[in-house]
């Protein structure tokens, strides 16, 4: 099969801070040029660190999970046991599957080698000899260059038996899905790679004590492992000190996409003002329109309004302090011609056509509510309809196994409550008042 | 069953490279799939076998997946992304016209079996939505203008 490389175009704005995109259109993906562009530095260095040093340095650097929950990285690592009957496992998160969210892609395409070592350092810190690259089924592409970057890693002696001839083992597998949103769950993720269908797993054990084949795991996304080399390389304080605090440190792939005149991906300091990266980075919305409705990381976040993107700032305690979620860095913007019924009703089928039909308040929450939701959009929603919706959504919250159901009632929540007058006015009949006549009346269903 | 050389290997080396062998199964079947079209009964009691599970049990993990098919597609699969960042661009009208142009609707082949037509979820391109998967191949920033292109380009290379 032919190797396709996606002419992806990269974004560039001054105020991006190149820490993990610094390697992007330089050829990296030959192991040749990444070990000129200062690769595999920082496994040399960690392979002369004791365990408890890398996982601090990680500490230091106040880098959280990139996958979307934010935990932070070195505590997760420290929650491995020292000693363990059962083999440790390193699983990477590559199914990349929220919507909005398309930065992973790029840090393989551009730097599969800043994976693979950042694998082998937290092996290192953990205690663990095999690490497992999962990709999502369609990112084919993608993973015939991971496969590549992986067996030339092998071929210079930097994975297998003695790596970089230090005495130390470390294997790499590489592993495709097929197509599930739900198998990003690291449960179901962890089931997806023992060749079963995706469902979560009941929490505790956690991975950490209890995970792939039974042994302790350490589950990071793409970007966050690929950030863990630099950290290594630089310090942890060097990386936290790009964020505004120790708990919010360092630099994030942000994905603007959208309505936004500039879309694309950039590398952004946390705390980075919204403002800034909604008019600025971003250049602002198209067609001489207003900024509506902004999804901050991910379709499973909380949207803001207008007045509230406007004074956000992109970080994890300005959302934490509301009760919401920085997310996973994919930026939704939403001009104010758009129907937020009609943004409810996409993000919701979405998640009922995603939902593993394990436990009942998402199987039939996320059902009843796309069936009230495209009832609504083709103008034939009653009032009672509107508090039914939030009083489904906030019972589906937080009452699931896994953090799919409250994904599917975030959203939800936010819109129908800032967003209630669009609700009233598709009421009585009428038909949506955005849409054109002619135009679709409902989403594809 | 007879597959190519070149995929037997590939499959010797990932039945034995797992702590456990059923972790071969899902790699296993989208690489029969790709090869064979969809997955036969025969492709799935063979596949059964080398990872020594059930028909039964493989069918059940088969049925999980989006990517994998029990019946044949079309030579190309035509895949519209037209969750919220593409339909934000423009994405239901470039699905509309594959339909208009193609004369199927979503899950459907046309009847020269050339394509076949899926509205699917995000494909993890939003930044150049809307985005296009045809088999494996991403296509960015499509318009109904660059996708009628796009479907008389694959169809050309039907006819070479
Ligand atoms: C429904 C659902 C889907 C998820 N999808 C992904 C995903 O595609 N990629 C990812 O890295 N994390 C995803 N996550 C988060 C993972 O469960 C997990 O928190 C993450 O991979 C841990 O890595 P991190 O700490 O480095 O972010 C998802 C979570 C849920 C509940
Ligand atoms: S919340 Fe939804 S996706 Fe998660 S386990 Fe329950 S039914 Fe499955
Ligand atoms: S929303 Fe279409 S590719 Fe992500």
């Amino acid at each position: 099969m032919k190797t396709i490389y996606t002419p992806t175009p990269l974004a560039s704005h001054p105020d991006e801070v190149r820490v993990i995109s610094k390697r992007f259109g330089q050829g990296a993906h030959e192991i040749e040029r990444y070990i000129q562009l200062d690769g595999y530095k920082a496994a040399r260095k960690a392979l002369e660190m004791k365990p408890e040093e890398i996982i601090n340095e990680v500490k230091a650097s106040g880098l959280r999970g990139r996958g979307g929950a934010g935990f932070a990285t070195g505590m997760k690592w420290s929650f491995i046991p020292k000693q363990s009957d059962s083999p440790k496992y390193i699983l990477i998160n590559g199914d990349e599957s929220e919507p909005a969210t398309c930065k992973d892609r790029l840090l393989v395409e551009y730097d599969p080698h800043a994976i693979i070592e950042g694998v082998i350092i937290a092996g290192l810190a953990v205690g663990a000899k095999t690490g497992f690259i999962y990709l999502r089924g369609e990112y084919r592409y993608l993973l015939e260059i991971m496969e590549r970057a992986v067996a030339d890693a092998y071929a210079k002696g930097f994975l297998g038996k003695n790596i970089f001839g230090s005495g130390h083992d470390f294997n790499i597998l590489t592993h495709t899905g097929a197509g599930a949103y739900e198998v990003g769950e690291e449960s179901a993720l962890m089931e997806s790679l023992e060749g079963k269908r995706g469902l979560p797993r009941l929490k505790p054990p956690f991975p950490a004590i209890k995970g792939l084949y039974g042994g302790p795991t350490v589950i990071n996304n793409v970007e966050t492992i690929a950030t863990v080399p630099p950290i290594i390389l630089n310090g942890g304080k060097w990386y936290a000190a790009f964020g505004p605090n120790e708990k919010n440190g360092g630099t994030r792939l942000t994905c603007l996409t959208g309505h936004f005149n500039k879309p694309g991906v950039y590398e952004l300091p946390l705390g980075y003002p919204a403002n800034k990266m909604i008019y600025e980075v971003g250049g602002g919305i198209p067609n001489g329109r207003q900024l509506k409705a902004l999804v901050p990381g991910g379709s499973s976040t909380f949207l803001l309004n207008r007045e509230e993107a406007e004074s956000a700032t992109m970080d994890y305690d300005w959302f934490a302090k509301r009760g919401e979620f920085l997310g996973s860095g994919g930026v939704v913007a939403i001009d104010d011609q758009t129907c937020m019924v009609k943004v409810a009703l996409r993000i919701m089928k979405f998640y009922q056509h995603e939902s593993c039909g394990w436990c009942i308040p998402c199987r039939e929450g996320t059902d009843w509510l796309k069936k009230t939701l495209i009832r609504f959009h083709a103008g034939a929603g009653a009032t009672k309809d509107i508090d039914q919706m939030l009083y489904l959504a906030n019972n589906m919250a937080g009452r699931t196994f896994c953090a799919l159901g409250d994904a599917a009632a975030f959203p939800t929540i936010s819109i129908v409550q800032k967003w209630r007058n669009e609700f009233e006015q598709h009421l009585g009949g009428r038909s949506c008042p955005f849409e054109k006549v002619g135009d679709r009346q409902a989403v594809l269903v | 069953m007879q597959y190519s050389p070149q995929l037997e290997q590939r499959f010797q080396k990932l039945v034995s490279q797992y702590p456990w062998k059923r972790s071969a199964l899902i790699p296993l079947l989208l690489y029969a799939q790709d090869e064979v079209g969809y997955l036969s009964d025969e492709v799935i009691a063979d596949i059964a076998k080398r990872v020594e599970l059930t028909e039964l049990e493989v069918r059940n993990v088969i049925s999980y997946y989006s990517l994998l098919r029990t019946r044949p597609a079309g030579k190309f699969v035509v895949q519209v992304c037209t969750n919220i960042s593409c339909m934000l661009r423009g994405a239901e009208e470039v699905f509309e016209h594959c339909e208009r142009r193609l004369g199927v609707g979503h899950k459907q082949v046309t009847k020269d079996g050339t394509f076949s037509l899926e509205e699917v979820e995000c494909i993890g391109a939003c930044s150049w939505a809307p985005a296009v998967q045809v088999n494996y191949d991403f296509h960015l920033n499509v318009t109904p203008e660059t996708m009628n292109k796009l479907l008389d380009d694959y169809q050309n290379k039907t006819r070479q």
